[in-house]
């Protein structure tokens, strides 16, 4: 039996992600625009987030950082493209693990997790109607 | 490429009790000693003995188990005095280098003015950045560094132009926690001194790999760590010269570092108990001085020249490896044995995590040096650094776990 411990954490479809992410470059048209910082890998993540209505109508990121921080940004894009902006802020931490399908460990949660705070923060950012442009 | 082998690794592990166990089912490979190293059993029972047989409170109790406790952590300072050729008055106890560069930044803060001049270096870290940085501020001081030559070593003809008569305090790494460089600290010491600027050394990554003679190197103050030296965390020490810190006004008020008190006014007891305010790290400096005791029995010259062929072995190894980068001197006496490498195309973490599943315990990221990342244009690097207790057979498992990150990543 496989445990957690042993298994696999670069699985294909995460280098895949790595290697060919999904969703990147900068929206123009943006409502959000976020970015963080995670000091323990340098990764960067800076996500661009068109709303209309309630709703996610497109987004985009760029970022650079490790492996894990990438693919997560790349399938976290995915899956929030058409989503209601109440459900985006409801995503929670283990729903972002659960995606990734990998066994990550406490100190590499910060890499698997900025894609989901730097949306989360983007959007209270939103709400307050900080640095948003127009739409 | 064979090495001489000057200690005896076999046997010294077994003083570890960390190396009995495996991780990820496999043996530790610790190459993290950079970041603290692992402890022999005899520190580990020297600490426990204290808490089983005489755990008392220092400097207060007449009676048997309070002074057998005041007398062992005298004896520690002892120990750590005559460790680093100092006097019993010139070594005060800390929280660890961090602490005793804070002290220093605290105590020779107060007597700077605006316009006086703060020179560190460019490979400094932030412990040794940060707190000068702070003080600059509020005090209206400038900071100034010294730049790395493209061997990645301190460009001296830079440091002789920036240190001026206007320079209050230089204050150094001795062997860099990054680039492994080892800082001509004598050198810099008569560059301050000719300029009338005091000189510290942040002795972080060197106590545990070089003997260190404070009168020799001719610093006003040494800083140092208790954990990267075989000791427990919680205990740093800090040297200072004992006319220097004789003037030099208290960091901490409190308990045991009085002499005198009055509701309007105190004095101070005599050093080095006038820089150590409230009780102690008793158990930590009872914890220091049985490393002490282990690492003199190793022999310092012998650790030293040890790592150093280790240095160089892996130094050829890694180079060796297709697409790793090192960082830092290339030949192995110009530095400690630290090496900092990047795998092209992978991420450090990513390299550190596939590390981590071979069993091989390294450092991922900045290394507390964000500025010096900056310098060499890359956001983190890979570190690998070794103790007297790794071998050749482990270089070349880190040779190994590194082809197979290449081939993940393919």
């Amino acid at each position: 039996m496989i445990t957690m411990e042993e298994e696999e954490i670069y699985k294909e479809n995460i280098l895949d992600h790595y290697r060919n992410p999904h969703n990147t470059g900068e929206l123009q048209d943006y409502s959000i625009r976020h970015r963080e910082l995670n000091p323990l890998c340098g990764d960067q993540i800076e996500l661009f987030v068109k709303v209309e209505g309630c709703r996610c109508s497109d987004v985009k990121f760029c970022g650079k950082g490790c492996a894990i921080s990438q693919a997560a940004t790349s399938m976290l894009t995915d899956k929030i493209k058409n989503k209601n902006i109440d459900e985006l802020k409801k995503i929670t931490q283990e729903e972002v693990v659960n995606m990734l399908g990998i066994p990550v460990g406490i100190v590499r949660l910060k890499c698997a997790l900025l894609p989901l705070k730097t949306l989360q923060k983007g959007i209270i950012k939103w709400e307050k109607g900080e640095l948003c442009q127009t739409n | 490429m064979l090495i001489k082998q000057t200690l005896d690794t076999k046997k010294i592990r077994e003083d570890f009790p960390i190396f009995k166990q495996l991780t990820h089912n496999k043996p530790l490979i610790y190459l993290d000693n950079g970041a603290t190293s692992q402890k022999p059993v005899q520190v580990i029972d020297a600490m426990n003995r204290f808490y089983n047989e005489y755990n008392s409170n220092v400097h207060r109790g007449v009676y048997k188990i309070s002074e057998l406790a005041t007398h062992a952590y005298e004896e520690a300072h002892r120990k750590t005095a005559d460790f680093i050729k100092a006097e019993f008055e010139e070594v005060i106890f800390t929280k660890g280098t961090t602490e005793s560069l804070n002290l220093l930044a605290y105590t020779l803060g107060r007597t700077l003015k605006q316009g006086d001049e703060i020179v560190l270096s460019q490979m400094e870290h932030h412990s040794n950045l940060v707190p000068w940085q702070q003080l600059a501020k509020q005090k209206g001081l400038a900071l100034k560094f010294i730049r790395i030559t493209k061997d990645y070593k301190l460009d001296m003809a830079h440091a002789r132009e920036i240190i001026t008569p206007k320079t209050k305090i230089v204050s150094i790494v001795h062997v860099s926690n990054v680039l492994g460089t080892i800082n001509p600290v004598k050198e810099l010491a008569a560059l301050a001194h000719k300029n009338g600027a005091l000189f510290v050394i942040d002795g972080a990554q060197s106590i545990q790999h070089l003997p260190i003679n404070v009168k020799e190197l001719d610093c006003d103050f040494f800083a140092f760590s208790g954990h990267k030296m075989l000791g427990p965390t919680g205990i740093g020490v800090l040297y200072g010269k004992r006319h220097l810190l004789e003037h030099m006004e208290p960091f901490l008020y409190g308990g045991d570092m009085i002499s005198e008190v009055q509701f309007e006014h105190s004095t101070w007891n005599e050093l080095p108990w006038k820089f150590e305010a409230g009780t102690p790290n008793i158990t930590e400096a009872i914890g220091l001085a049985a490393a002490i005791d282990y690492l003199k029995e190793i022999n310092m010259e012998h650790i030293k020249e040890y790592e150093e062929e280790l240095t160089t072995y892996a130094l050829e190894t890694l180079s060796n490896i297709k697409g790793v980068r090192v960082y830092g001197p290339t030949e192995a006496g110009d530095r400690g044995s630290v090496i900092a490498f990047n795998v092209e195309g992978i991420h450090p973490h990513d390299v550190s995590t596939i590390l981590d599943r071979e069993g091989i315990a390294v450092r991922g990221g900045h290394h507390c040096a964000m500025p010096l990342m900056n310098l060499l244009g890359v956001t983190g690097t890979v570190r690998a650094s070794f103790s007297f207790y790794n071998t050749t057979e482990e270089i070349d498992k880190l040779a190994q776990a590194i082809k197979k990150a290449q081939e993940v990543f393919k």
